[in-house]
């Protein structure tokens, strides 16, 4: 009898011991002397349940997890039987976790082998290079832009009218950048897609090249992904083989390639001008704009820079139709939003969705609350330039503008999830202090405001004049707000502000506390 | 596994640089590349960059130090990396950290004495699903508790 089992190689996985559990299972297989195949599928984003093993059957995909090396030998044996196991997770497909999901980005991922272009295929890849090359340019563009898609990097901006105005500005050579910097604490669906989909970001990726007369992209990624840059290295190889990259891509008259390029651990390099500054060979530092990448972009030329999930919308996008894609989603944020449940939570992982469905369902329905049990007592979504939510603001929907309307945003998507046991002037001052660490120091007020804020929220932990450093504080902020050229600066009084508006009691001389979560 | 660097040879170094030096861009995948191969980046071949890419000293200098990966001297024979950002922080990783600097008697930044083991921030793995999570020579580790943090602190100490 023949088996064929998946075990993920997404970097989230091999951190809980999926490669263990994979050698576990070879081992096993051979001591059994029966024939088992091994597929290393990327995460079906089901984070508490990695490793997650799947058997594939007739009816569909059967899941066990989270499964360790230890418990591979009953494992097998359960399979080979084919009885029961106490890690058995049904049909994995049936997980309401899963199910209530609309994955139109994430449609492949955690299913196919990650490195296949057979599999890419079987599951619709390419059709929307397919589509877009029997359309006009101008057409092409216009699907994106009738999508409603806007940048998934943070700022919301509508993708379809930045592919414009570079396809509009002429040039003897024009780029497209995939920013997968990925910087955000609580966010990981950039790499999730590189190690699990990586042929969903090179067909977006080419049918922008191909729409704005662009010829060469670049993937620029963080050292901190070391998974994800060999698979979407690897990707980027098969598919040139293919004559998917390269000249006259999939027999058309278009060039286009790609190339992966590795950051050096500076969050502010996610800033799409510094990130230009770092292709380069320069230091990330930020440019000021006017002129627009779009005008102006990598080596002076006209240049696209989206977020990896921007594009990986794409191919769904060109295949299906604009309408499909905004059909879902609510007011000026059409589509869905691969969201990624994190920190201290119960259920943690990725949750794509449509627009509109509210923070409270987030956190408390499909998280499940707190791993630790304890009440949930803030979020930050958006990452480290995001405000910190307390639970009254729990009905807040999933929206760039809702969010922009209580003072926060949803940036890339990210939520973590803080217990009672959260120390919010603490964690005000950490804000303050990661942006003393990643300024890129060209404007004072970030530079030299955030270390500044953090030595006084330090005095208010003290208990030293606080309602008056309180006051310094915010006044801080404003000039932050208003004297910084990026967000980095400009956004950092976000969670600062938010903490000290929704938990005014954690800012004063510091009370025993709760203990900490372990 | 310990990390295998080889020692600097200017030869070698003129060898990586120039392999790279035809691409846009090239002084960051040169700047990895040696470190890659060296364990960090040695003085002398600042200079050697800049010729080859005709940029001032200063300018590859002035890359050389912006990014936070790149070092001016080895590290530690093991490097662990613990992440210190939000939602590790949420999962109980400032305990965590301070239990791992108790142990190796260092703060975040530093070497042992016994140049053993360098004790690095790291702000995001991408792996906040599975937080608290750390970075040992390149493995991943996710879900840390304190005995899973310590087994890997004995394991950077050999
Ligand atoms: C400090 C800072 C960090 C950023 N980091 C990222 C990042 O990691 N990934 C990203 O896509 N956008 C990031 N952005 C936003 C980019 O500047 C830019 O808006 C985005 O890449 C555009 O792509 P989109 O329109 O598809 O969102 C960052 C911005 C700032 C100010
Ligand atoms: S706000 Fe900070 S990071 Fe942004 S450009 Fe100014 S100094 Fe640089
Ligand atoms: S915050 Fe620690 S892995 Fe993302």
């Amino acid at each position: 009898m023949s088996v064929r089992l998946f075990v993920p190689c997404d970097a989230g996985a091999l951190a809980v011991g999926a490669d263990e559990v994979a050698h576990a299972l070879h081992k096993a297989a051979l001591e059994r002397k029966v024939d088992v195949e091994i597929v290393r599928n990327g995460s079906r984003g089901l984070y508490w349940l990695e490793p997650l093993v799947e058997l594939e059957t007739a009816q569909g995909r059967f899941g066990f997890g989270p499964v360790t090396a230890e418990d591979v030998p009953s494992l097998l044996d359960a399979i080979l039987a084919d009885t029961s196991h106490k890690l058995s997770l049904g049909l994995t497909e049936e997980i309401p976790w899963l199910k209530r999901q609309t994955r139109l980005t994430f449609a492949r991922c955690g299913i196919v082998d990650p490195l296949s272009l057979e599999d890419y295929r079987a599951h619709g890849g390419y059709k929307g290079l397919t589509r877009a090359l029997t359309l006009s340019l101008d057409a092409v563009i216009a699907e994106v832009t009738t999508s409603g898609l806007r940048g998934r990097g943070g700022a919301g901006f509508p993708t379809g009218i930045k592919w414009k105005t570079v396809s509009q500005t002429a040039a003897d050579r024009k780029y497209v950048i995939c920013n997968a910097d990925e910087g955000d604490s609580g966010t990981f669906a950039d790499r999730m897609l590189m190690e699990g989909d990586p042929f969903v970001l090179i067909e977006g990726m080419t049918i922008c090249g191909i729409a704005v007369g662009a010829t060469k992209g670049y993937i620029y990624t963080r050292s901190e992904y070391p998974h994800a840059i060999a698979t979407m290295t690897k990707a980027i190889d098969i598919a040139r083989k293919a004559g998917l990259l390269g000249d006259k891509i999939a027999g058309s008259n278009y060039t286009f390639d790609l190339e992966v390029r590795t950051g050096a651990g500076a969050y502010v390099c996610g800033e799409e001008t510094a990130l230009m500054e770092s292709l380069e060979g320069k230091r990330g530092i930020v440019r000021a704009k006017p002129p627009l990448p779009a005008h102006h972009g990598l080596f002076g030329k006209p240049t696209v820079v989206n977020n990896l999930l921007s594009f990986a919308a794409i191919p769904f996008i060109l295949d299906e139709g604009a309408k499909a894609y905004a059909d879902f989603g609510m007011g000026r944020s059409r589509g869905t939003m691969p969201i990624q449940i994190a920190g201290n939570v119960k259920f943690g992982g990725l949750f794509e969705t449509a627009f509109g469905i509210t923070l409270g369902e987030l956190v408390d329905d499909i998280g499940g609350g707190t791993f630790t049990g304890r009440p949930v007592r803030a979020v930050q979504v958006g990452g480290p330039l995001g405000a910190y939510f307390p639970r009254a603001l729990f009905d807040t929907p999933f929206d760039y503008e809702a969010f922009a309307a209580k003072e926060g945003l949803i940036g890339h998507g990210g939520i973590v999830v803080f217990d009672d046991t959260v120390d919010m002037s603490k964690q005000a001052r950490f804000a303050m202090e990661f942006c003393a660490i990643e300024s890129c120091g060209k404007c004072t007020p970030c530079r030299i405001g955030s270390t500044r804020g953090a030595e006084t929220i330090d005095k208010i932990r003290r208990g030293e004049r606080v309602s008056e450093n309180i006051a310094l504080v915010e006044d801080l902020c404003g000039t932050m707000k208003l004297g910084s050229l990026c967000a980095l600066g400009g956004f950092t009084p976000y969670p600062v502000l938010s903490a000290l508006k929704h938990f005014r009691e954690d800012f004063g001389p510091q009370q025993p506390r709760l203990q900490a979560a372990e | 596994m310990t990390p295998v660097y080889e020692s600097w040879d200017a030869a070698r170094g003129a060898e990586i640089i120039a392999e790279h030096s035809q691409m846009e861009g090239a002084t960051l995948p040169i700047l990895h590349a040696l470190q890659e191969t060296f364990g960090y980046v040695p003085e002398d071949a600042i200079p050697m960059i800049a010729s080859a890419l005709n940029l001032s000293r200063a300018e590859v200098y002035g890359v050389f130090t912006f990014y936070h990966d790149f070092r001016a001297k080895k590290a530690g024979r093991h490097v662990l990396k613990l992440c210190r950002a939000e939602a590790c922080q949420a999962a109980g990783g400032d305990a965590l950290a301070a239990r791992v600097e108790a142990k190796l008697g260092i703060a975040m930044g530093n070497t042992t004495a016994d140049e053993r083991v360098t004790l690095e921030p790291i702000y995001c793995l991408g792996l906040c699903a599975t937080a608290p999570s750390a970075m040992l020579d390149g493995r991943l580790f996710g879900r840390l508790d304190e005995a899973r943090i310590d087994a890997l602190v004995s394991e950077a100490q050999r």
